[in-house]
This record gives structure tokens, sequence and C-alpha cells, in this order.
């Protein structure tokens, strides 16, 4: 199915958003969550972003305090994984303006819906950051 | 009321980042209570924000809202926009298949997804594309399908996101969709294709060939698109049809060179690599093109690049060495990486390079270099050795003495956690290579002598191979007594029980060789103890005697039996001298043909079996096996396994000596802590010096050799990195050795069935329901469609021939199905309109294939 998850973890290995495509339970998440953040997080900057974890390969990047984390199947492209990292956090900054760890916090409603418009089913149906953002941006001047 | 003192969930999040660790979990379950409470408001404001701090707490903080359910979906009923969302939010995150209010949403999304806001609509097929199950599949796929011709593009596009799931769960959907999707892939809307490829890709990788007829629209997309990530699901889907038509791969080869030369994005380069390396190996110049890429990522300075790089060459490697040799530097350097994930796929190189020639080299390498890595890689570096070595049956390897001994020194590593692999070998290389046998006894010898091995678990398998092979070819020992000892130190209340029996098998069989040869010696001298005038000669002959076998031996060992065996048998020999004076009485001629007995049973030479060879075996047709196995409980029930302090061996065979010995040593075992110095063995024999066999010198057999947990007597790590460099210059020029020292010995091998039995390649089965609704509609009949590549535009009217003949009478079907249903079948009916009548035939036989597929 491509992406499985998709998390953002900050420096203390405190989850700030967790979307999934496939179902776990509480405490599947909750296990697998733990796992992954102790591997990510103790490597640095000089090891590559790839980190293959039980049955699929974690592709994840760092932006200021925040870890992108995108759990995928084994044959999906590290790279291009990267960039749908990328991409989302330009979005995210696009809409926030210099997103922070905050704006994520308090807006996780809508860090949600960007993703929904990016992922679906674990496939990435969506890539142009207007295109993303405009019923957000159609919603916020409505409500 | 309720609203006006209502917390928001921004007061929530404020709130859990003020609390500290001691008292969140007193705030948390305060902001539950309220939130149970708030959420059976009537007012749906109330209820709304209510779970939508659920949610945010679900999410983040883990805590269970399945008990909530009910309330998500009175939620996503409300006519306002945002208490929709935050219920379809709090949906798609909570529900599974298991939730039992599950179907009460179905009408809701029905209802939503005929809404004329595109945005409600999007939400039900977001959340559908979630959570949908076989039921709301079937329920909602005619409506998901009309919204796939939606006029706005922005539903259209969800729609196919949709599609996944409704396939997956409901496979007959697919009978109304597919001509949908298909069409989707000729738009040029470019959200569209990427949505529609993408559902293809994943499709694909279920069931390839039924998606074969589509090659053309694919190659299509591959030579026309300009987004990568298109073209980088594109290139994915042809990899898994490159393998099903020979063809393709000729056609496809130049674009994806083209885009490998032309694009600027990485991810691309590598998609193009990974597709030429893993289907398109025989072209040599894309090869070429594809190493050169690679190079370029290998000497980038990005650990990103630079592991994919070598996960490329990786893949190469197996067909096309030179692509490993060529980048020889850049491997050997990643084996002292920082990033452990470089360094694994570095050593998985460096191990495709080794050969004959290099082996040794490579190993003796590694093994330093093993010995001061951390713990993980260390077992990565014995684990990738052992692997290699024991490839096709240890295709690599000329000098056996010289593996024995590597497995041997690989068991001292004190961070070896490969026990169970070395213990295969040991056995196996045993079995099959009778030329190595004195070196494999003498290497085992030394594993089980050294008490310090005992201490680690992770050997425990280990020794028992070392036991094994003791005991089984103990001929070959030039000390029996001394593996006795071993085998009966009392450390060995360190082993599992599992293991403890091996020891005392082995234990046995050596018992039986040492008296066996005993009574050979003696039958030899009664025979010719007038001619015997002096001991001296008499040893002589016990020296022909015992050595029957180590004759055989030495002649390759090279050293002189006589005074080796000396040193033990000559005493051995004089205890008994006494006895031969006499004829031997009744009780001995019995107890020298039980133990001719049992150690003819013991010479036995055991072979490796095929692992097919039980099934070979005819099942006898008496034999009638017992089903219910309940009463062999009531049988074992009363049986214990033996204590291992009550173990004893009262035979009258056996002698004195070796009943003494083990109950002795298990005392010791109890009075005194497992964990003794390596020295134990050596004070137990001072005090108990009556129960050892004597012997000439006592010397102390562990005492020679080093203890095993220490790394710097055995090697000295500062020039592990020279030898490494070394290691690349020397595997560079692959030279043959000119002539080995010794030939290569012979391995047993069975002539067939020796590896593991062929699994079936068959596809399974089980995706059959979708693959077949699919292989249906896109090539019906007529299977020469897929046979036909050659040709993509005869090709690919012929399968759309196929294709809308099928949809046309599908949706005809699906009209009497589900009723009130749009004719759908506008932009392709053109196609089918010129087509004769002659199809209406095969329409109809293809109709009751149908039937019968939708009964399954």
């Amino acid at each position: 199915m491509g992406i499985r998850f998709i998390l953002m973890v900050n420096k203390q290995g405190q989850t700030r958003l967790a979307q999934y495509y496939e179902w776990l339970t509480l405490e599947e998440r909750r296990a697998l969550e733990g796992e992954i953040v102790r591997k990510c997080l103790a490597r640095n900057d000089q090891q590559c972003s790839f980190v293959e974890h039980r049955n699929y390969k974690i592709v994840y990047r760092r932006y200021a305090s925040l870890f992108f984390l995108v759990g995928v199947d084994n044959d999906e492209n590290e790279l291009a994984i990267l960039e749908f990292i990328h991409l989302l956090v330009e979005t995210m900054d696009r809409h926030f303006g210099n997103v922070c760890e905050l704006d994520i916090m308090f807006h996780l409603e809508k860090a949600h819906f960007m993703l929904e418009e990016m992922v679906m089913n674990g496939c990435i149906v969506e890539t142009s950051k207007a295109n993303i953002l405009s019923p957000i941006q159609l919603m916020d001047k409505t409500s | 009321m309720d609203t006006l003192f209502q917390r928001g969930l921004d007061d929530i999040i404020k709130g859990v980042r003020h609390q500290q660790s001691s008292t969140e979990s007193i705030f948390m379950s305060r902001v539950i209570e309220e939130i149970r409470r708030e959420i059976k408001s009537t007012d749906l404001q109330t209820k709304s924000t209510a779970l939508q701090k659920l949610t945010y707490l679900n999410s983040i903080h883990f805590i269970d809202m399945s008990w909530a359910s009910f309330h998500a979906i009175e939620c996503i009923s409300s006519p306002a926009f945002s208490h929709k969302k935050i219920g379809y939010l709090a949906i798609s995150q909570s529900f599974s298949e298991s939730t039992p209010v599950i179907l009460l949403i179905s009408n809701q999304l029905r209802k939503d997804l005929k809404s004329g806001n595109e945005f409600e609509v999007s939400l039900a097929l977001d959340c559908l594309s979630r959570i949908g199950t076989v039921d709301l599949c079937r329920d909602l796929a005619s409506e998901v399908f009309i919204l796939m011709s939606s006029s706005k593009v922005f539903i259209r596009k969800k729609a196919i996101g949709v599609v996944l799931r409704l396939f997956e769960k409901y496979p007959d959907a697919v009978r109304v969709c597919f001509k949908k999707l298909v069409e989707s892939l000729e738009g040029s809307d470019s959200p569209i294709v990427s949505a529609v490829v993408g559902v293809f890709c994943e499709l694909s990788a279920k069931d390839p060939r039924s998606y074969l007829p589509l090659a053309p629209e694919f190659y299509r997309i591959l030579v026309d698109s300009k987004n990568n990530w298109v073209l980088i699901k594109v290139l994915k889907i042809f990899v898994k049809l490159a393998p099903l038509e020979p063809r393709l791969a000729k056609r496809l080869v130049e674009p994806i060179c083209d885009h490998m030369r032309k694009t600027g994005a990485k991810s691309l380069v590598f998609e193009c690599i990974r597709t030429v390396v893993t289907s398109f190996t025989e072209y040599e110049s894309a090869m070429k093109l594809a190493a050169e890429k690679i190079r370029e990522f290998l000497m980038e300075d990005d650990p990103n690049l630079k592991y994919l790089g070598l996960h490329a060459i990786s893949i190469m490697a197996p067909k096309h060495l030179w692509a490993v040799l060529e980048n020889k530097d850049v491997v050997i350097q990643s084996l002292s990486d920082e990033d452990p994930n470089i360094k694994l796929e570095s050593l998985r190189l460096v191990m495709a390079m080794a050969s004959e020639s290099n082996l040794m080299e490579t190993c003796r390498v590694l093994v330093n270099y093993a010995l001061k890595s951390d713990p993980d890689f260390c077992n990565e570096i014995l684990g990738s050795i052992l692997s290699t070595c024991c490839q096709n049956v240890y295709e690599v390897i000329i000098d056996f003495d010289w593996y024995v001994s590597l497995l041997g020194e690989m068991s001292r590593i004190p961070n070896c956690k490969k026990g169970e692999e070395i213990e295969n070998q040991l056995i196996d290389i045993g079995m099959r290579v009778k030329d190595v046998r004195p070196e494999l006894v003498r290497i085992a010898r030394d594993l089980l002598i050294d008490p310090a091995l005992l201490g680690n678990p992770f050997l425990h398998r280990l020794l028992s191979a070392a036991a094994w092979v003791c005991g089984e070819y103990v001929e070959f020992s030039r000390n029996p007594v001394e593996l006795m000892e071993a085998l009966l130190q009392p450390r060995t209340s360190l082993l599992p029980s599992s293991i403890r029996t091996v020891y005392m098998q082995s234990a046995f069989k050596i018992l039986i060789f040492c008296i066996h040869s005993y009574f050979l010696q003696k039958e030899d001298m009664t025979s010719e103890v007038s001619d015997l005038a002096s001991k001296r000669e008499c040893s002589e002959s016990s020296d022909l005697a015992t050595g029957k076998a180590l004759v055989q031996s030495d002649q390759d060992e090279g050293f002189n039996p006589r005074e080796s065996n000396q040193s033990y048998e000559y005493p051995f020999s004089c205890r008994y001298w006494g006895w031969t004076e006499a004829n031997l009485d009744r009780e001995e001629v019995i107890a020298s043909r039980v133990v001719e007995w049992v150690h003819d049973g013991f010479s036995e030479e055991l072979g490796p079996v095929s692992v097919t060879a039980q099934d070979r075996v005819p099942i006898p047709d008496e034999l009638v096996l017992k089903e219910n196995l309940t009463d062999l409980e009531a049988i074992c029930g009363g049986v214990e396994l033996p204590a291992p302090g009550s173990f004893s061996l009262t035979s009258p065979y056996y002698g004195e000596s070796a009943v003494f010995s083990v109950s002795n040593l298990q005392d010791e075992e109890d009075s005194e802590p497992s964990t003794e110095s390596t020295s134990l063995l050596t004070e137990h024999r001072k005090r108990h010096e009556l129960y050892y066999l004597p012997s000439e010198k006592n010397k102390i057999p562990a005492n020679d050799y080093p203890p095993a947990n220490d790394p710097s007597s055995s090697i000295n790590t500062n020039d592990a990195t020279e030898d490494l460099v070394k290691l690349a210059d020397q595997s560079l020029v692959s030279k043959r050795k000119p002539n080995h020292a010794k030939p290569r010995p012979v391995v047993v091998k069975l002539e067939e069935g020796e590896a593991a039995p062929v699994v079936s390649k068959k596809p399974e089965l089980k995706d059959d329901l979708l693959s077949g609704a699919i292989h249906d509609i896109l090539l019906g009949n007529e299977a020469k469609a897929a046979s036909s590549q050659s040709n993509p535009s005869d090709k690919s009217s012929s399968k759309r021939k196929g294709k809308a003949k099928h949809v046309d009478l599908l949706d005809s079907k699906e009209n009497l199905a589900v009723g009130e249903q749009p004719n759908h079948e506008n932009p392709s009916s053109r196609r089918s309109k010129h087509r004769g009548d002659g199809k209406q035939k095969s329409k109809k036989s293809k109709g009751k294939k149908n039937g019968d597929g939708r009964e399954r």
C-alpha cells in the first residue's frame, strides 16, 4: 500500500501527529511508535535517513525540533518519500507561515486534513501545494 | 450553557503541556471524565468539541476512544460541516472492522457521497478509503463509481483513491469501476493520472499478469509524462510487468535510459537504476549507464545516496560482479562508515566479492574487524561469513582445515551469538568432508576444554556440536581421556539439559571406544603373550591396538603416534599387565562382546540425509497413526526427567571410575558457584586425583589456551583498518593461486533435493477474486491479446475490444442489480459501436462465465 503510516515526533520523542493507513490497536501503535522513535532519534546527521524496521522501511527527516517519519513498504522509492516529506513541510510552511511544532500541536486537524489531501489509501494522490491547500483555505474563509 | 464553560481543545493542549509527569495521569482522567459527560450532551457543538478533544488524546496520548464510536456517528450526521469534519476524523482514526456500530454509517456515507458540497463528498470518500469494510464497499460501490465521472477533478481524484480499498474488500466492484479507471489513464489532468497510476502500481504488485494489456498506456505515460511521481510509479509497474513479457524490455530500455540521462531528480534516477538492475540485466549499455549513475551516487557526500548506491550495487552483484569490483574502494571504505546501515550494505558486497582465491584473506580481515566492532555488527559480520562459506555446499572453500579452525576462532569472539549456525556447520562438515575430521576433532576438543565458553548461553548449541563431533569421530582424537574430562567437567552444569544429553552420549561413545581399544589390545597381548618379553614392547603393542584408526590420520598429520600415545597408553597398559597373565575369564568375554557390539553400532557411518528423504519412504499399509495424543500425557505424566544429580552409570561394564567421577562432579557443582574461574577443572582434578584416569603429565588443558574472552591476545586491533585497505588491493587483482597446498577434499553431496524443497512459485490463489475479475475484464477469452505484445497499437485495440465488450455487458448486469443506474458507457461505447455483431456470441458465453465468477 505504499505508505503505511506518517508520524511527527519532537526531539523528546513525543508524538505530535500520527496517521496510520492500516488498522493497529492502541497497544500496537504505542509499541511501534516507541520502537521507531528509539531507533531513529538515536541516529545522527552523518547517517542515512532510512531505517529498516520489522517488515517495512522508515524514511525520516528532521526539520528543526521535529522529526517526520514515514513508514513505507520495502520497495518504495526512498528518495521520493524524502521529497514527499519535504513537500509536506513546504505545504505546511505555506499555510502556517514558518511552521513550528506548536502550529502542528494546535492545528492537528488541519495537518490531518492536508495529509488526507495528499495521501489516500497509502498512495500519494496530490503533489501540488495549491491543490492541497485550496480546500483548507476555503474552509478557513467560510468559518 | 454547557458550551460557555466547556474547555476547548486548545485548553486541553495547554493543560497537558503544563502538567508534570506526576500529575499528568490525574489531569488526564479528569479530562476524560469531563469528555464523557460533555459527549452525552444533546447540543452538537458541545458534543463535537468533546469528540475533538477525545480524538486528539487518542491520537497523541493513546487514550481509548472506542466507547465513543456512536457519538462520532452522531457528529457526522450533523448538518454543520465543522461537526462533520470532527466526526469523520474521529471515525477514520478509531473505527476498525470489528467496531460494532460501523454499519450504521453506511446511510450517512451514502448521503454525503451524494451531497452537492464537494467537501462533504471528499470527507466521505476519505473516510471510506480508511475504514471501508466488505459491507460498506459493497453498499457504496455504485456511488463511488458515479463520482469517478464527476465533473470536478477534486472529486474524481478522490474517488479513484478509494477504488483500491473497494477492489480489495469487494472485488466485484472491478466489474463496475475498472473501465473508468483505465479511461482515467488517458486523461491529461495530471492529478488524476498520478492518482490512477498509484492505484495501478498497488494493483499490479499483487497480480501483474492482469495488467499486461495496459502496457501501451503505461508506455505512453512513461514517454510523455513530466511528473516525477508518476514516472516513478510507472517504472514500478514495469518492473512487475517486464518478467512476464520479454519483448517489453526492448522497448522500455531506451526511454528509461533517456530519463536517467536527462532528469535532475535523484529519486527518478534511482528508480531508473533500480528498474534497470532488477529487470534489464541483459542490456549491457543500460547496465553500464546505471553503473555510471551509481558511481555518481557513491561519490556524493550524502549518506542517503551512498546507501542507495551500495544497495543498487548489491542488486547487481549476483549477475554483474564487475559493478562491485569497479567500486571496490568505496565499498571497502564504507565498511568503517559511521552508519550501521551503510556498513551492512558494504559487508554484503564484500562477501559478494569473496571467491576461492581471496576468501581466506577476506575472512581473516573481517574476523579481526569483527573483534573491534560493536556487538550487532560483529554478529552481522560473522553471520555473513558463515552464510557465504556454506553456499552451495561449501563451494568456495578449498582448505577445510582452515575453515574449521576459523569456525573455532569465531566461536571465541566475545560477542559471538552465532552458536546455532556454527553448530550446524560443524556437524555438516563433519558428515560431508571425511578428510577434515582429525582437524575437526582437534577444534572441537579445544572448544570443549575451554570452560569459559560454557558461560555464554549463545554458544551452548555450538558446544553440543563439538561434543557430538568428539564422540562421533573419537578415533581421530589424540587423547580421548582428555575429551572425557572435558565432557564431564563440573561447569557443564551451566548447560541446558538437552545439550548435556549430547555430552553424555558423547562421553559414552568415547568410553566405548576406550574400552574397545583396551580389549583389542588385550586380545593381541594374550595371543602374543609368550613373545612379550618386556613392558616396553607391550606398550608398543597397545599403541598398535588403539592406534588402529589413528594410523590413518597420523600420516596426514605427521605426528608420531608413539610419542603422543605413550603418555597415557603406557600406564594404561601397565595397570592391566597382571591380567594378561591369566586368560580372559567368562565375564570379561561377555563384556568384551558387548563392547564390541556397541562399538560396531557407533562406528557405523552417519551420512548427510536429504531433507526430502522422509517423503520418499513409502508409508506401510498397516501403519495406523493415532490422531489423538491426549493419553500420552497420562503415560508421560508420572515420568519426570531425571535430575542432573541423579544421573549415574551403574551398569557393571562401565567401570568404577566413570560412576564416581560423574557423581563427584555433581557434588562439586553443588558446593561451588558456577561462575568459577577456568582453573576449576584443575582444582577438581587435584582434589579427586583418585577418580581421574591417570595421565603421565598432569598438564592442565584449559591453561594451554588463552581465556576465551580475551580479544587482545589474538589480534592487534590497530592494523585492522590497514588490513581493510590491503584487502582492497588484493581482491582487486583477482589472481588465482597457482596451486593449492593440498587438493580440495571430497565433499559429500546428495544427488538431488539437497536444497530445501523448492517452494512452488505459483502466485497465491487468495487474490484470485480480484485478479480473476480483472483478468476477465481485460483479457476476456482472447488470451491472444496479451501475447501480441510486439505491436502495441494492434494490441491495445484488441484489448479495448475486450474491455469495452465486457463493460457493456457488466453495465447491463449492474443495471439489473443496483436498479437505478445511469447509462455510463458513453466514452468507450463509441469504440465498441463499430465492432461487428460477431462479438455478441462470445459476449453471451462470457456472461455465463461472469455469472459463475459471481457465485464464488
